[in-house]
């Protein structure tokens, strides 16, 4: 029997890779200086979407992102992927979200798409890294969430619940739940499928015409009937309060940005056992770091 | 994210200047399949913004995931149990990536999974991922095996064989070589035998098999009970079953993540390919060319990893206050490493389009009767040119990865000595290339025809005359100097009746050509950019002398060694 699922995904700036202008002057991100990357932790929860449809191939996967038209990029790549469905939710109405705008924007989204059985994200951005956005859209649902999970266990479709393992301090946690349920994933269980050559060439050319600055619906008109597949979601489109979108729906307010030049040297690293720990208290005592 | 496409500026070259319109509007038949498969392109550019995509997906899966690993596949190399071969853990998860990736099937045709892709696309690919792990030979054995069977196979044989090997779900070898046939492939005695229900079945061992393990086989046998010499060759397509066993996998210098496999046939059932007795002259042979184009790949692969981990390290070591790199020595080992690895390629991709074409006419010959005759001058004219410039690459490629690799490890010292690094690695990986698929000697001499009969000769003046060489008219005096002592060498070759003074000066004559032709795409390449021209300019002064030298040789020479070979050997 095939799930209806539902992966939430972000197009985030690659941190990993920071250059000398990676920052403004204001502490906050050049996006202009980095690439656009599929941010990592929301490729695992795809791909762990992914292996529930091998498993249950009558599965449909639907992709969500919610941002300006190039992340239309993480869409495709999810197509390349093997996602059956993605839809950007895009309106310059939802710009300077927070988290909670952002939730309930997905919240909506996610109820526009109906019966969902499981939705899968990653546990943080790379960006932001609140680790916000899934709880609180599970919150939003009114649906039972499992955070930090490394891998799915099993899956009884006819019962209708999942043994997922969640990684946690020091260990690790099974837990069981019924449908529906949010899952956000961390980078340790699953290995990331490549995207398929066939269904790249396939897709490549389904958003020809995105610009940053001309919103121009029109590079989701399929030429071939291939992007069918492919919807550009509003604030009407998934019957949003305009109130509680964007900046009007963004309690947070961010006051200050404070560049923080760290003057450690480098990270020592200790093991957990008595004579290294002892070894470590007495060197902290030597440089007068304590005592 | 590492990429091996992106990051490499020399196929990014290619890429882009490389003039593939006529093989595109060929292989894709007018764009035909546009309306068929949403993955087929549409024209020209679309179709080689595919390519690109198709290559950068290869990179990132070379670059992310199978050179990290590839010291660990060595290390761990295949092993053996219970009948069975468990490939290293690294090798294993490369061939579950590039079958997700839909790439097993790169060169085959649409209708069976594939993608459709030129040989000259393969070319790339199989040299971007011998970067990462000169041992990963699956994907272009798969390409060489599929391919083979989509020219040669009934269409029941390809519709059930080709998607199975593009989805890569099984993988798959050649099987030819055995104990007393190596070289001399004439010498095959594996029986093959009809019985009187009409089934093949195959007897015997088979030694020195490349991923014998696969599932699905090309086999050389004997079909011709009683028969001596290539005539009583077949071709059979073999799929795995109990009726063969692998009696043992080689412990070998390098490529230790390819397991190399002896195989004992016990009445195991198969089926004709194409027609009885053409096994060695028509179906190994095409095979092999294309499997020779492969390996030309894979040694310029592992030849662009070795010269990047010794210029890394050049540029770190320090010794006597400075790092070594500024030492004339080491910048001019550097240097040849460079030009040598830019040759290969250069030579390999010119190489691949004259296969591609050649193919795509026969193609059409044999698939549109009705435009034969308009072809057939093309398709002479290709195919003269792959049967001469594929053993040719195959000679230049290797033997120039070796020496680079070799070069690789001396630029390390004592270090390059240790398992630590890379460098000896690729420098076991780099030993086999110039000896499996057939060794340089055999290269010279399914070579050395296309140049005495004047293929060579006409290649270079119709080169000459149709390029511009308005940007490099020093350099064009130097290569036709080169020429002339080249046609000069040539005269003297064939006033000689002595057919061993021919066979011993062969490998010279091979190697006069090509460093001629290597000069003319260099400055072909050179129009381009200006770098381009630097790498010319440094190639033909060299190459100018070692053709003089060699002319000097065979002309002046009276083959002292010839003489004196026996009673200072015995």
């Amino acid at each position: 029997m095939g799930l209806n699922l539902v992966v939430l995904v972000k197009q985030v700036p690659d941190t990993a890779n920071i250059t000398g202008d990676a920052m403004k002057e204001d502490g906050t991100v050049n996006r202009a200086a980095l690439p656009a990357i599929f941010n990592p932790e929301d490729l695992h929860a795809l791909e762990a979407a992914l292996t529930v449809k091998d498993q249950y191939p009558d599965t449909k996967v639907n992709v969500l992102t919610m941002g300006p038209p190039p992340a239309i990029q993480v869409l495709k790549e999810s197509l390349y992927r093997g996602a059956d469905f993605v839809a950007l939710i895009s309106d310059r109405r939802f710009a300077a979200a927070d988290t909670l705008a952002t939730s309930y924007a997905l919240k909506c989204a996610i109820e526009k798409i109906g019966n969902v059985d499981m939705v899968f994200c990653g546990r943080q951005a790379i960006d932001g890294d609140t680790a916000q956005v899934g709880p609180q859209t599970a919150e939003k649902l009114g649906i039972n969430q499992i955070t930090c999970v490394s891998e799915i266990n099993s899956i009884d479709t006819s019962a209708k619940k999942v043994d997922a393992t969640r990684s946690i301090e020091g260990g690790f946690e099974e837990v069981r739940s019924g449908f529906p349920v949010l899952l956000t994933f961390t980078d340790e269980g699953y290995i990331p499928r490549p995207p398929s050559a066939i269904k790249m060439l396939a897709y490549k050319n389904a958003s020809t015409d995105v610009s940053s600055e001309a919103f121009d619906e029109s590079y989701l008109d399929g030429e071939s009937g291939v992007n069918t597949n492919l919807a550009l979601w509003d604030i009407e489109a998934i019957n949003a309060d305009v109130e509680s979108c964007g900046l009007s729906g963004s309690p947070t307010k961010v006051k200050k940005i404070q560049s923080v030049v760290l003057t450690a040297g480098d990270i020592k690293m200790v093991d957990n056992t008595q004579g290294a720990i002892a070894e470590m208290v007495h060197d902290l005592i030597a440089d007068h770091t304590i005592g | 994210m590492e990429n091996f496409l992106t990051d490499n500026e020399d196929i990014l070259f290619h890429l882009k200047h490389i003039d593939l319109d006529d093989i595109i509007t060929l292989k894709e038949n007018n764009f035909a399949e546009k309306d068929i498969f949403p993955h087929a392109p549409k024209d020209i550019e679309d179709c080689k913004d595919s390519y690109e995509k198709i290559l950068g997906l290869i990179g990132e899966i070379a670059g992310e995931y199978m050179a990290p690993v590839a010291a660990e596949v060595d290390e761990e190399g295949v092993k053996l149990v219970d009948g069975e071969v468990i490939y290293a853990e690294g090798t294993q998860m490369a061939l579950d990536m590039l079958a997700k990736a839909d790439l097993m099937g790169l060169a085959n045709p649409r209708k069976y999974g594939g993608l459709n892709c030129p040989v000259t696309l393969m070319s790339m690919a199989g040299e971007i991922m011998s970067r990462a792990d000169g041992s990963f030979l699956n994907f272009g054995l798969q390409q060489d095996i599929s391919e083979t069977v989509n020219k040669f196979g009934s269409e029941e044989q390809k519709e059930r064989i080709i998607p199975m090997l593009a989805r890569g779900e099984e993988t798959s070898s050649m099987i030819l070589t055995e104990p007393d046939a190596g070289s001399d492939l004439q010498a095959v005695a594996l029986r093959a035998h009809q019985a009187e229900d009409g089934k093949w079945y195959l007897n015997g061992v088979k030694r020195f098999i490349t991923n014998g393990n696969g599932k699905i086989a090309l086999v050389l046998a004997r079909s011709e009970e009683g028969s001596k010499g290539a005539g009583g060759l077949s071709f059979f397509l073999y799929e795995r079953d109990e009726h063969m066993t692998i009696r043992r996998i080689e412990n070998k210098l390098g490529i230790h993540g390819s397991p190399t496999c002896e195989l004992q046939f016990n009445n195991a059932p198969c089926e004709l390919v194409g027609q009885r007795r053409r096994g060695l002259t028509k179906y190994t042979m095409w095979l092999m060319n294309s499997a020779r184009l492969m390996v030309s790949g894979q040694a310029t692969g592992i030849a662009e990893a070795a010269y990047r981990e010794a210029y890394k390290y050049a540029t770190e070591r320090i010794q006597f206050g400075k790092p070594i790199i500024e030492f004339p020595p080491v910048y001019e080992m550097l240097t040849e490493m460079k030009i040598a690895v830019e040759a290969s390629r250069t030579l390999l991709y010119e190489t691949s389009k004259f296969v591609d074409l050649k193919e795509c006419y026969e193609h059409i010959s044999e698939t549109q009767p009705e435009r034969a005759k308009e072809v057939k001058a093309e398709m002479k004219k290709y195919t003269r040119l792959a049967n001469l410039f594929t053993p040719m690459t195959k000679l230049f490629n290797t033997e120039a990865a070796n020496r680079v690799t070799y070069d690789g490890i001396q630029i390390h010292g004592g270090t390059g000595y240790m398992k630590e690094f890379n460098a000896e690695r690729h420098y076991r990986d780099a030993r086999i290339t110039n000896i499996y698929e057939g060794t340089s000697q055999l290269q010279v001499v399914a070579a050395i025809g296309g140049i005495t009969s004047g293929t060579a000769s006409r290649f270079i003046e119709d080169f000459i005359e149709n390029s511009d060489f308005s940007h490099c008219p020093e350099l064009l005096k130097q290569v036709e100097k080169a020429k002339l002592n080249f046609e000069k060498t040539l005269i003297k070759i064939k006033e000689t009746a002595d057919q061993d003074v021919v066979t011993y000066h062969s490998r010279r004559l091979v190697e006069m050509a090509t460093d001629i032709v290597v000069a003319l795409l260099f400055m072909r390449d050179a129009k381009h950019e200006e770098r381009k021209m630097k790498v010319a300019e440094t190639f033909i002064a060299k190459m100018v002398t070692r053709v003089e030298m060699n002319m000097n040789f065979i002309v002046g020479e009276e083959s002292t060694l010839l003489k004196n070979y026996q009673d200072i050997i015995g």
